[in-house]
Formats: structure tokens, C-alpha cells, sequence
């Protein structure tokens, strides 16, 4: 500690090389927080996912519909606990490129499918009984400013109404959250027993089965047996545990990974070498400084360490700068992305400032080592 | 002036190489800007290229009116009829119309490099499909027989997908359809589909409308009588396009997210590479005060020192440009890369255009002169006297 404000001048005898460093290494830190906190988000939205719940959809693609029947006959699997099911609905709100993620469900099952999700009972009541009834996320009521009693009319991308009117009109009658964050609350639910009868195609047929079991460590089994329910008929499944489902989905986009990798690999080079330049530089202008603490009785070892100590503050300091900016812009953009209530991974944190350290110490290895050779006389005459 | 500008520039840019140490922080700095920059830009403008190569000036696409795209378009069959049967639509000598109906449904499928199940578009088309699309050909195999359950591949779509080749089967709605042919339509976006007769697909998903009618257009001109035709017709509620305005919006949808990533990407690395460029060009004026200063005490002006200092940077940009180039170029260029969702998935290959080269070095420079300036006004401005007895 008595050494702070020795490394502390060090640092400072050139303030705008010293400053310029620092914003080089929060750039870099900032990036890599954005970055690897995003794929570490992703990894966190798979964690959090439950494996008593699967999904079932067509085998051929989800856009192909299942028929209602099939809810039945998954109900009769050993293990099933409930069946719920859910249909796109494509909203859209007055243009047609404000779009407004709409489902149309069984509220009284949902509640059971779902028990991460928390709704009123007066409103579930209201749903119920309001045929045009609508409940809205907590996200989505906060995002447009929707509340209980607005009248909403939407439209439909996909979706047109048999008695040939353009637009669906909903009531709001309730809202909806989750407390654990881990189902996103930003849809619009209706009841799906009015939208089925009022659409003018592909009555009786939904687009994904929820159905909840009762032991996760059957989730597979139980998959297989649903699946082989429906093999060789035209509306064959597949089922998977919720999990899998978003795994599946995000592996869907491309290969993110080894950009997202790539990207940051090109980063930290540039930042050891930038960091390692700074630290070579700096040593070879004092050396005949750091030959006036050896003769003061500073050992090989100390001058070592006051090197070292100078990088490693100047890094930490900027990698905490950088992800602390990681932090604060990172909610919005995962947000933005469709994971509300994400925060940068606490992980992401740690292996970052970790990181830091050992960027601070390789980056400034070699001119520690040289400071630790000195020859008080040599460099003392200049040689 | 301009001699004296030279000869410093000439005597500071000799002298780099005993600052190499210093001098490659902002060829490096750069160069990761650079490749960086080119890799995401490239990936962005490789795809909307894929997408926009779809299009073709000589061809219009009839959609429901309002629809923003295909999947939300439905036409019933008497439309159809109605449509292929309208004025300015190209027409066989046999009066048979260049038009095709599009019916598109999506199968999932395994990619070959990760194993991850996508989406891969069916699409269902007229037997005039090759009046309407003539850059469309069969490469090996045979065109699919309507009223069989047969397909063909886009060259794209096998190269990326598992189990799509000619013989292979692929589990559709009703069962499975049989492979029997290649085709390729230049790297575009229809090259990354399956592809067979409506009508039989259709029937295979007991479906009755179709999403969209693409025709070509009997000249370039004909499309504003086409259109009128279409959209005054009272028993017809349709939107018409050219090819290249639907596709343009298209590629703009597709682009969005990484457009998004590429600009936040871009200005944080552009950003640590000024600050880079700045201490490398700080350092090399601090390293060379008293050479600076002996230069201007036998009469050399501010100008040339300036000027001197700014092209150094320049000239390092530039190595740094080069090397980010080759880079982004070399691991890049030609790659073949699969985007997808459950609806269909497209296969482009990356291209490191020249024009994203240029783009690359004006950045490179822009980078360069920003981080060059401060130090070169610095340089400028050093007291003559104090900086002589510098040590």
C-alpha cells in the first residue's frame, strides 16, 4: 500500500499517453462486455428455461397448424399434467410495420401451463367472460401505454375475418407479469375460442401445444411418446422440453458464436499490443529513474513488482470503466433484442476484470523483466 | 514552401523505422478496425446482394393488397386466373402468360456445418416458371413432373443442407417427396429453396390460395398498365410491384439486426483505434523533440512540420488499411453462410468487395488524419528554445 503513490507518479509522468492507454483498454472492455455478454445472455435465457414444460409442433415446420384433436390425445400420455396451446395471430397496430406480438390462448390452461406467470383471478374472470377480452404484459402495457379498459384494434398480417371486416377489436380486461423475469411480458393474450371462430381459414387447428409434466427427468421420454402418438399421420409432431425449443431456435440464426468470438479476439489483440507498447515505452524513458530507486535499496524484485503494479492498475481500472459502461447499455439493447429484464451477466463481470489482470501482466512482462535486469551503473552512464 | 514540406516529410518518414516499435501500435490498432469493419459490412452487403440479385426490373410481383410480404399474402385461385390474364404481362406465341403463381410453405432441415435444425423454404411454381425466371437452369438431374411428389434443390440450399440431394427424400406434410433435380439462378435468393408445382403442393397441404403471382412484364414500360389494370379491377383487392422494389424492401427487413450490430461495433472500434493512433503519433513527436525543434531553428516553417507528422500517420493508416484488408479478405471473401428462421433460411457467399476495400482505406485514413492532427499541431507549436535542451 505504501507504494500507491509511487506507482500512482508513475503513471501520471505522462498524463496524455496514460489517459489515451486507458481509453484504448475501455473501448476494448466496453466491446467485450456488449459482446460476450450478449452470448452469455443468450446461455442465461436457456438456463432459466423450464424442462417441465414442452413444446409440440408440426414435425414439417411450424408454420404447418396442428388440429385441436391432438390436445386430447397428448392429455392421455402417462406423466401429462396439463395441456395448453397457443396460435401466432401476427398483430399489427394501425401500420402494418407497428407490429404487436399477439397470442391467442386457453386462459384457464395457460394458468395452469404457466405458473410463472402471475394474473388476477378477477382477471382471468374477465377473460373468461369477455369474448373480445385481451390481457397485456406488463413490458407491452408499459411500452405503448395500454391499460385495462382500452379498447384495442388490431390488425392482422395473416389473419383475415370471415364477415370480411379488416380490423380485430380487443378490450383490455387484465394484465399480466412475471415475478421470476422469465417469461417475457411483452405480448398481447386473447382468447383463442373467439379468434378461432371468428378467422376465415384453418378453423380448429393451433400452432403450438404447451403441455406440462410432472417429472422434468421424463421430459425426454415423454417427448417420444407424444411424438409417437401422431408419426405417420398427415399432422406429425415434434415435442421438446422448452429448453431445447430456444436452443434449437437460437442455433437457427446462423453461426453468431464465431463472429461474435472472432470479434473479440481482433480486440484483445489490438489492446495487448497497444497496452504493451505503452508499458515498453514508459519503462525506456525511466530507466535512469528506476536505476535512482535501485540505488535507493529498492531490490531486482520490488522494480519488477512496481512495473507490473502500473499496468495492472491502469488495466483494472479501465476494464471496470468499460464494463461498467457494458452494463448500462446492455439492458436496453437486450430488450430491444426480445430478453427484457436481463442484466449483464455477473460472469461476464468477473472474466472480464480477470481478463484485465492478465492482460495487465503479459502486456507488461517484458518491460518488467528489463527493469528487473538493470545494471545500476550502465544505466545510470546512459549505456 | 512546397520543398521545404518535402524534404521534412521525406527525412521524418526515413526515420520510421527506428520508431517501428511505436509505428505498428496504429498499423495494428487500424488493421483490427479495419478487418473488423469489412467482415460485418461484408456479411451485411453480401446478403442484401443476395437478396436484391432476386429482383429483376423486367418482373412484378402481384400480392394481396396491404400484404408486406409473401407469407402474409393469400390470392385465391380465381385471382389468379384473373391476373395472369391482364395487359403489359409477356406472352408465349401460343398466348400462354410469362406468370407463375408462388405457393411457400417451409420444411425443416438439418445444415450441414453445425448440425442446427433450420428452416428451408418449399416453393411451389407454375410449369411457366422458366418464361417467367429465365436465369433460372437445371444443372444436373431434371425439372420436377407435376402431379408427382417431386422437387428440385437450389445449388445453395445443397450445399448448405443435409440430405437434399437428387434421390435423397424429404418429409413434407403428406409424406415423402422425392429429389430429382439441381438448379441455379445465379447465387440468389431463390437458389436457397426447395422448389416444385404448386398445384401438387398445394394439394399436399389442402390449401386453396396461393401468396403471391410473379409475372414478366411484356416491356419495362408495360408494368404502370399492368398495374392499373389490376388495381382498378373491382372483383381483385391487390397490390402490384416491380420485382426490384419488392426485393429492396425485402433485403432492408433482413438487414436489420445486423445492420444494428455492424454500427455499434463499428464506432466503439473506431473510437479505440483514434485513441491508439493519437498516443502512437503523441509519442513519436515526443521521441523526436529536439530534431523538430533543430528544424525550426534553422528556418524550417510550422507547415511542413505539421504536414510532415500528418502523412507519417497517413502513411501508417494505410499499411494498417492493407493489412485489416487482407485480413477481412482472406478468412472471408467466398465463404458461403446460412441465416435462418423457421420460415426459410438464406445461403449467400460473402463477398470483400472492392468498394468495401475503398471503404475500408478511407477509414483508415479518416482514423489516421483525426489521430495525426493534435500531435502534428503539438509538433507546431513546441517552444524552440525549451524543446533544443530537451532531454
Amino acid at each position: 500500500m505504501k507504494y500507491l503513490p509511487l506507482i500512482w507518479a508513475g503513471l501520471w509522468r505522462k498524463r496524455a499517453r496514460t489517459v489515451l492507454t486507458l481509453l484504448c483498454v475501455v473501448v476494448a472492455f466496453a466491446l467485450f462486455g456488449l459482446l460476450h455478454g450478449f452470448s452469455a445472455a443468450l446461455d442465461g435465457i436457456i438456463g432459466q428455461m423450464s424442462e417441465t414444460r414442452l413444446r409440440s409442433m408440426s414435425r414439417v415446420n411450424i408454420t404447418q397448424p396442428l388440429p385441436l384433436a391432438h390436445r386430447a390425445r397428448i392429455q392421455t400420455v402417462p406423466g401429462v399434467e396439463e395441456v395448453s396451446y397457443y396460435n401466432f395471430f401476427a398483430g399489427y397496430y394501425q401500420d402494418r410495420s407497428n407490429s404487436v406480438q399477439v397470442g391467442a390462448i386457453d386462459v384457464a390452461s395457460f394458468n395452469v401451463v404457466y405458473p410463472d406467470i402471475q394474473m388476477e383471478p378477477q382477471y382471468v374472470d374477465a377473460m373468461l367472460h369477455t369474448r373480445n377480452g385481451a390481457l397485456v404484459g406488463e413490458d407491452l402495457a408499459a411500452e405503448r401505454g395500454w391499460k385495462i379498459g382500452d379498447r384495442i384494434p388490431l390488425g392482422s398480417a395473416v389473419w383475415t375475418r370471415k364477415d370480411g371486416a379488416e380490423a380485430w377489436d380487443f378490450e383490455i380486461v387484465g394484465s399480466y407479469r412475471s415475478p421470476s423475469g422469465k417469461v417475457p411480458t411483452s405480448e398481447l393474450w386473447i382468447n383463442y375460442d373467439y379468434f378461432d371462430e371468428a378467422r376465415a381459414a384453418a378453423n380448429g387447428t393451433v400452432t403450438l401445444y404447451f403441455v406440462k409434466i410432472h417429472d422434468s427427468n421424463r421430459s425426454a421420454e415423454i417427448a417420444e411418446q407424444i411424438d409417437a402418438l401422431f408419426a405417420n399421420s398427415t399432422s406429425e409432431t415434434q415435442t421438446q422440453s422448452e429448453k431445447d425449443w430456444v436452443r434449437a431456435q437460437i442455433a437457427q440464426i446462423g453461426n453468431i458464436g464465431f463472429f461474435v468470438n472472432a470479434i473479440i479476439a481482433a480486440v484483445m489483440f489490438a489492446l495487448l499490443f497497444v497496452t504493451g507498447n505503452t508499458m515498453v515505452q514508459s519503462v525506456r524513458e525511466r530507466i535512469p529513474e528506476l536505476a535512482v530507486l535501485k540505488t535507493y535499496g529498492f531490490g531486482n524484485v520490488a522494480v519488477m513488482g512496481l512495473v507490473l503494479a502500473e499496468s495492472v492498475v491502469l488495466c483494472s481500472v479501465a476494464a471496470a470503466l468499460g464494463i461498467g459502461i457494458a452494463a448500462v447499455i446492455s439492458p436496453p439493447i437486450y430488450r430491444e433484442l426480445g430478453a427484457g429484464g436481463l442484466n449483464l451477466p455477473l460472469s461476464v463481470v468477473a472474466m472480464g476484470l480477470g481478463l484485465a489482470v492478465v492482460f495487465a501482466v503479459v502486456s507488461a512482462s517484458l518491460p518488467a523483466l528489463r527493469a528487473q535486469r538493470l545494471s545500476i551503473v550502465d544505466a545510470l552512464a546512459g549505456r | 514552401m512546397f520543398k521545404q514540406i518535402a524534404s521534412v516529410t521525406a527525412m521524418n518518414l526515413r526515420s520510421l523505422p527506428q520508431r517501428i516499435g511505436s509505428s505498428s501500435v496504429i498499423v495494428v490498432g487500424i488493421a483490427g478496425v479495419v478487418a473488423v469493419i469489412l467482415s460485418v459490412f461484408g456479411l451485411t452487403r453480401s446478403l442484401s446482394d443476395a437478396v436484391l440479385a432476386t429482383g429483376s426490373p423486367d418482373r412484378a410481383i402481384v400480392l394481396r393488397a396491404g400484404a408486406t410480404g409473401e407469407f402474409s399474402s393469400t390470392l385465391l385461385v380465381d385471382a389468379v386466373a384473373t391476373i395472369k390474364d391482364a395487359p403489359g404481362i409477356a406472352r408465349a406465341a401460343d398466348g400462354t402468360p410469362a406468370a407463375t403463381s408462388n405457393f411457400v410453405a417451409a420444411v425443416n432441415l438439418f445444415r450441414k456445418e453445425d448440425g442446427a435444425r433450420a428452416g428451408l423454404a418449399v416453393r411451389g411454381v407454375d410449369p411457366a416458371v422458366s418464361a417467367v425466371r429465365p436465369e433460372m437452369t437445371i444443372v444436373s438431374g431434371r425439372l420436377f413432373t407435376p402431379g408427382l411428389r417431386e422437387l428440385i434443390v437450389g445449388r445453395s440450399a445443397l450445399e448448405e443442407f443435409r440430405s437434399v440431394g437428387i434421390g435423397d427424400e424429404v418429409v413434407l406434410r403428406d409424406g415423402p417427396w422425392t429429389v430429382v433435380g439441381v438448379f441455379e439462378s445465379g447465387r440468389d435468393a431463390t437458389e436457397s429453396s426447395l422448389m416444385t408445382d404448386a398445384a401438387t403442393l398445394l394439394s399436399a397441404y389442402q390449401r386453396t390460395a396461393v401468396n403471391s403471382v410473379t409475372v414478366r412484364l411484356a416491356s419495362k414500360g408495360a408494368f404502370e398498365e399492368l398495374k392499373m389494370a389490376l388495381t382498378t379491377n373491382p372483383t381483385l383487392s391487390v397490390s402490384v410491384e416491380r420485382e426490384t422494389d419488392f426485393y429492396r424492401r425485402e433485403s432492408q427487413d433482413a438487414n436489420q439486426i445486423f445492420g444494428l450490430v455492424g454500427i455499434a461495433v463499428g464506432v466503439f472500434m473506431g473510437l479505440g483505434a483514434i485513441f491508439a493512433a493519437l498516443n502512437t503519433m503523441y509519442s513519436a513527436v515526443s521521441v523526436r523533440t529536439r530534431e523538430i525543434a533543430t528544424l525550426r531553428a534553422i528556418g524550417f516553417g510550422a507547415g511542413g512540420v505539421i504536414v510532415s507528422v500528418l502523412a507519417e500517420a497517413l502513411l501508417l493508416a494505410l499499411i494498417g488499411a492493407a493489412v485489416g484488408g487482407s485480413i477481412a479478405w482472406l478468412l472471408f471473401n467466398g465463404n458461403s453462410v446460412a441465416l435462418g428462421d423457421s420460415t426459410g433460411s438464406i445461403v449467400f457467399q460473402m463477398q470483400v468487395t472492392p468498394a468495401l476495400l475503398l471503404l475500408g482505406v478511407l477509414l483508415a485514413c479518416s482514423v489516421g488524419l483525426i489521430g495525426g492532427l493534435l500531435p502534428a499541431l503539438r509538433a507546431a507549436r513546441l517552444p524552440v528554445a525549451a524543446a533544443l535542451r530537451a532531454v
